[in-house]
C-alpha cells in the first residue's frame, strides 16, 4: 500500500483497526434485527388473533415479555462480570458486566412501562403496590440505576469492586421477581409464565417467540457496541495517563540536566 | 381493534427506546474511535490483568 492511501486507511479505519464500534458482524446482525422487527410488528399487529378476554390488549405481550426476559439475561450478565471482576480482577468482564448493565437497566424499565400500560386495559390500574412482582422489579431497577450511579462516579478500581458488589446484590432479587408469581401466588395480579402454561394460540405463540429471538439478537448486538465503546473508553484514559506520565517523565529530565548543568 | 392507543403507546415507547439508544451507542462509538489512537482500537485482544 502506498504511504497515502495507507494515510487515507488510517483516517477511515480498516478492519484491524476500526474508526466505529461496528463491523461487517455487527452491520449483518443490526439488519437480521430490522428485518425481524418488522415481522414481529406485521404478525403482532394484523397476524396473531386477538384473546378472549384481554381483546387487543394481549398483543402488550410481544414488546413486555421480551423485555422482562432481556432484564433477567442482562442482570445475570451484569453478575458473573461483577464475579469475574471480584475474582480475576478481569478488566473485559468488568466492561462486558457494565454494558449488560446499562443496557439492562432500559429493559427492565421498558419492562415497568410497558407492564402498566398493559395494566389498565386488563386490570384496571397501572400500578398495584400489593402486587410482590411488580414491587420486586421496581426494586431490581432502582438497585440497577445505583449500579450505573456508582459506575458514574469514577473509573478506578474501588469504583468498579463497589459496583461488583450491587450487581451481586441484584443478582439475588432476580430469582425472587421470577418466582414470586408461584411463591405469592395471592399476592399478584400476573398469571403464571405465558410460555410455560399452554394457553396461547399458535400464531400468538410463534410471534411471541420470535420477538423473543429478535430483541434476544438486539441485546447482542447493543452488548458488542457497548461493550467496544467501554473498551475505547478505557484505552482513553490510559492512554492519556500513559502521556501524563510521559509529561512528567520529561519534565524530570529537563529539571535534572538543569540542575546538573548548575552545579558544573 | 380495541385498545389501539395503549398498544401504540407501548410498542412506540420499546421500539423508539430501542432505536434512540442504538444512535447514541453508534455516534458515541465513533465520537471515541475518532480520539483513540489507532494502535489502541483493538477491543478484542481485551486481556486479564
Amino acid at each position: 500500500m502506498t504511504q497515502p492511501m495507507a494515510a487515507a486507511a488510517t483516517e477511515q479505519g480498516s478492519a484491524d483497526n476500526p474508526a466505529s464500534t461496528g463491523s461487517r458482524t455487527t452491520l449483518g446482525l443490526g439488519l437480521v434485527v430490522l428485518v425481524g422487527l418488522v415481522a414481529v410488528v406485521l404478525l403482532g399487529f394484523f397476524g396473531a388473533p386477538e384473546d378472549d378476554q384481554q381483546r387487543d390488549a394481549v398483543r402488550m405481550i410481544f414488546v413486555h415479555v421480551p423485555s422482562a426476559l432481556l432484564t433477567y439475561v442482562a442482570f445475570a450478565t451484569t453478575a458473573l462480570g461483577s464475579v469475574m471482576w471480584l475474582w480475576k480482577r478481569s478488566v473485559w468482564w468488568d466492561i462486558v458486566a457494565h454494558s449488560a448493565a446499562e443496557i439492562g437497566v432500559m429493559f427492565c424499565g421498558l419492562t415497568l412501562a410497558t407492564g402498566s400500560i398493559w395494566g389498565r386495559p386488563t386490570w384496571n390500574t397501572y400500578w398495584d403496590w400489593g402486587d410482590v412482582r411488580l414491587v420486586t422489579t421496581l426494586i431490581l431497577f432502582l438497585i440497577m440505576v445505583g449500579y450505573l450511579s456508582v459506575r458514574s462516579m469514577g473509573d478506578d478500581d474501588a469504583t468498579a469492586t463497589r459496583a461488583s458488589i450491587i450487581g451481586l446484590i441484584a443478582a439475588v432479587n432476580l430469582p425472587i421477581v421470577n418466582r414470586s408469581v408461584e411463591w405469592w401466588f395471592d399476592r399478584t395480579l400476573h398469571q403464571k409464565s405465558s410460555l410455560t402454561d399452554g394457553n396461547l394460540e399458535d400464531l400468538t405463540l410463534f410471534t411471541l417467540v420470535l420477538a423473543i429471538v429478535v430483541w434476544g439478537l438486539f441485546f447482542l448486538w447493543a452488548m458488542t457496541h457497548r461493550f467496544r465503546v467501554g473498551w475505547l473508553e478505557r484505552e482513553l484514559r490510559s492512554g492519556d495517563l500513559d502521556e501524563a506520565i510521559a509529561a512528567r517523565k520529561a519534565e524530570a529530565l529537563i529539571d535534572g540536566d538543569f540542575q546538573n548543568g548548575a552545579s558544573s | 381493534m380495541t385498545h389501539l392507543g395503549y398498544l401504540l403507546v407501548g410498542w412506540g415507547l420499546t421500539i423508539g427506546c430501542g432505536v434512540l439508544y442504538s444512535i447514541h451507542l453508534v455516534r458515541r462509538g465513533r465520537a471515541l474511535a475518532a480520539r483513540v489512537p489507532t494502535t489502541r482500537r483493538r477491543w478484542l485482544t481485551a486481556d486479564e490483568r
